[in-house]
């Protein structure tokens, strides 16, 4: 054993508070452009939610009509099982899926884009 | 009955034994209102997707729609693909911006919107509204499924559901109750897997019957009628399939204990990965109650004869599997389904008590005012107990029909109310107060009707069954035109508050 003390260690939790970040005065300013950039963001969210909807519209939601103008499909048997016991109550999960994980991934993209944007901005200052 | 009810009362036990275990482990680590109410909006993404998934997933998924699906067949299908769906509807247009807004109920999400006092008393009323006609299906099935598996008498499934429920809620909120909810998805996948696996076994082991093979040919629908995606088929058919796609599709992100639960999110990026993995577990799950209904088709076709399809996966099980195999998967199944009456069911009173709590027992009552922790008791104690007092006069109607109501009047008050909100900045409070009173009151009388007023034929009795396809652009339209006509110029608060919607947390703004 050594006479050495043990070394006093500080327990924390994790940062409570993130560092301080660059302000970003262009969107708080309301200034024409920092107004421009928001706007720009929301219209281009709300285009990728609507484009998100278009193809659950066309791909579960023309589903209905197609069975209703074709009444023949509902008896065609795909290994055994009718069409549209496997039309509604498998393939629409793994494409539900697919839909949000893509959403997702292109949601993040777009905010990290404004991010950028207003860095670059107040950089220019 | 005369099958024994051992192997049901074990399961239902166990349930209710860890779930008051888990749940009083929260309790201990539940201090403040914001733990109460939001679990201090500090539960990870995983854990709150499962959670979510566990919570969402009500005696509606879990007997309701195998049930349908024996009966109706392939248009019921239906359901569980648009309760699903919604989760995406919600994601694409809702998930980020309403954690974003940084409320803890719609109301608040209103009022932090609008501005508006007598927009947040109409949401308010709105929830509570759509939060009993939820919990009174849960309530009435909890009566008749534990009538069925034990043997008892049907006033016992609501008072035990409600009791437990409110000895939870009261006890930890949101803290102990999420993490009873995350364990309760993965037992409910287990308790309707396991089953249907071994079913499914037996199933091919006997050579793949069909019910005519079995000589069981008293079904009520043909083969070629079972597999029609629409209901009814002609017109009233599209129409009743298109206005459940709008109610499942809409209904979700207005459900009262589904935005609650997007709070507990630490930021905006986190509600849309939960959600993204929220429609991964609901898609898992809902593979499943199709095996029952066909199964169920086979082996137990009297069931629908008889109107007791809502009984289909407690009592296929036994049909299917002899003598201990079959009392073992009976006493999983019965569980499951007890776990999925009080998950939903503690959800709702959560979403309604914290309603309640905020805005009636929190109030300044003759000159006294409650604690928020005492106040949010309180609140629980009316949200459960009025539901469970109509159950108990009320017992029966079928589950799933009834929730689908309470989908209807969400998607015909909260999603237009949410969607413009979030996206369209001239709303105003006048057109949000006109489209939720028109959305409400259409979809709230719709309901009545079709509960209380059954049997009415022809397309009075289509139009009510199902309100949606009809209530909810009456409601946004309305919503629209009354904003024009008292537009006003654009509050600064309406510019801060679409910074706070739809800019990242990480970026340091001015969010109002």
């Amino acid at each position: 054993m050594t006479a050495e003390r043990p070394q006093r260690v500080r327990v924390t939790g994790p940062p409570r508070r993130r560092p301080p970040r660059p302000r970003t005065r262009e969107v708080d300013a309301e200034s024409r452009l920092g107004s421009l950039y928001v706007r720009a963001l929301v219209r281009e969210q709300l285009w990728l939610g609507v484009r998100t909807l278009g193809v659950l519209a066309i791909g579960l939601g023309t589903l209905p009509l197609l069975f209703w103008a074709l009444p023949w499909l509902a008896g065609v048997r795909l290994l055994g099982i009718a069409l549209p016991w496997w039309l509604l109550g498998v393939v629409p999960y793994p494409l539900l899926v697919l839909a949000a994980w893509r959403f997702v991934w292109r949601a993040e993209r777009n905010e990290d884009t404004f991010a950028e944007l207003l860095r670059e901005l107040d950089d220019e200052r | 009955m005369t099958a024994a009810v051992w192997p049901g009362a074990v399961g239902v036990a166990l349930v209710v034994v860890t779930t008051l275990g888990i749940g009083s482990l929260g309790l201990r680590l539940s201090r403040t209102t914001s733990d109460f109410m939001v679990a201090s909006r500090s539960v990870p993404a995983f854990t709150n997707a499962a959670a979510i998934s566990g919570e969402y997933l009500s005696a509606a998924s879990f007997l309701g729609a195998a049930g349908l699906l024996l009966t109706f067949g392939a248009d019921m299908l239906w359901y569980p693909v648009g309760w699903t769906a919604g989760y995406l509807v919600m994601l694409a247009l809702v998930a980020a911006p309403l954690r974003r807004s940084g409320a803890y109920t719609l109301p608040d999400f209103a009022e932090a919107r609008l501005d508006s006092a007598q927009v947040r008393t109409i949401c308010s009323v709105l929830v509570v509204a759509i939060g009993w006609l939820y919990l009174l299906p849960l309530f009435q099935g909890a009566g008749v499924t534990l009538g069925a598996a034990l043997g008892l008498p049907t006033w016992v499934g609501p008072a035990g559901v409600a009791s437990i429920v409110l000895v939870n809620v009261t006890g930890g909120g949101m803290r102990s109750i999420t993490l009873v909810q995350a364990f309760q998805y993965w037992f409910k996948l287990t308790a309707l897997l396991v089953p249907a696996m071994v079913m499914l076994a037996v199933w091919l082991d006997d050579g793949r019957p069909d019910a005519a093979a079995l000589g069981r040919t008293d079904f009520p629908t043909d083969v070629l009628a079972w597999s029609d995606p629409l209901a009814a088929g002609g017109s009233q058919g599209l129409y009743l399939t298109y206005s459940l796609i709008a109610a499942t599709f809409l209904g979700t992100m207005g459900l009262p204990h589904v935005v609650v639960r997007f709070y507990t999110n630490p930021d905006g990026r986190t509600a849309r990965r939960s959600t993204l993995l929220v429609l991964t577990l609901l898609g898992l799950f809902y593979l499943i109650p199709p095996v029952y209904g066909a199964l169920g088709r086979v082996y137990a076709p009297e069931l629908a004869a008889a109107g007791e399809s809502d009984l289909l996966v407690l009592l296929l099980p036994r049909l299917v599997v002899p003598g201990l195999g079959g009392d073992v998967l009976t006493g999983l199944v019965v569980a499951g389904a007890f776990a999925a009456f009080l998950s939903t069911s503690s959800g709702l009173a959560i979403a309604v008590a914290g309603v309640l709590g905020q805005d009636v027992t929190g109030r300044t009552w003759a000159g006294r005012r409650l604690g928020g922790v005492a106040a949010f008791r309180l609140g629980s104690v009316i949200a459960v107990v009025v539901p469970a007092a109509v159950a108990l006069g009320e017992p029966s109607a079928g589950v799933a029909t009834t929730v689908g109501l309470a989908f209807a009047m969400a998607a015909s008050t909260f999603a237009p109310l949410l969607l413009l909100g979030i996206w369209w900045r001239p709303l105003t409070p006048a057109g949000a107060a006109a489209g939720l009173v028109t959305g409400g009151v259409g979809s709230g009388l719709a309901a009545l009707v079709t509960l209380y007023l059954d049997g009415t034929a022809g397309w009075v009795g289509v139009l009510t069954a199902r309100p949606a396809l009809w209530s909810i652009p009456l409601a946004t339209a309305v919503m629209v035109v009354v904003s024009l006509l008292t537009r006003q110029p654009e509050a600064p608060h309406v510019r801060r508050f679409m910074v706070r919607l739809h800019t990242p947390e990480a970026l340091d703004l001015d969010r109002g």
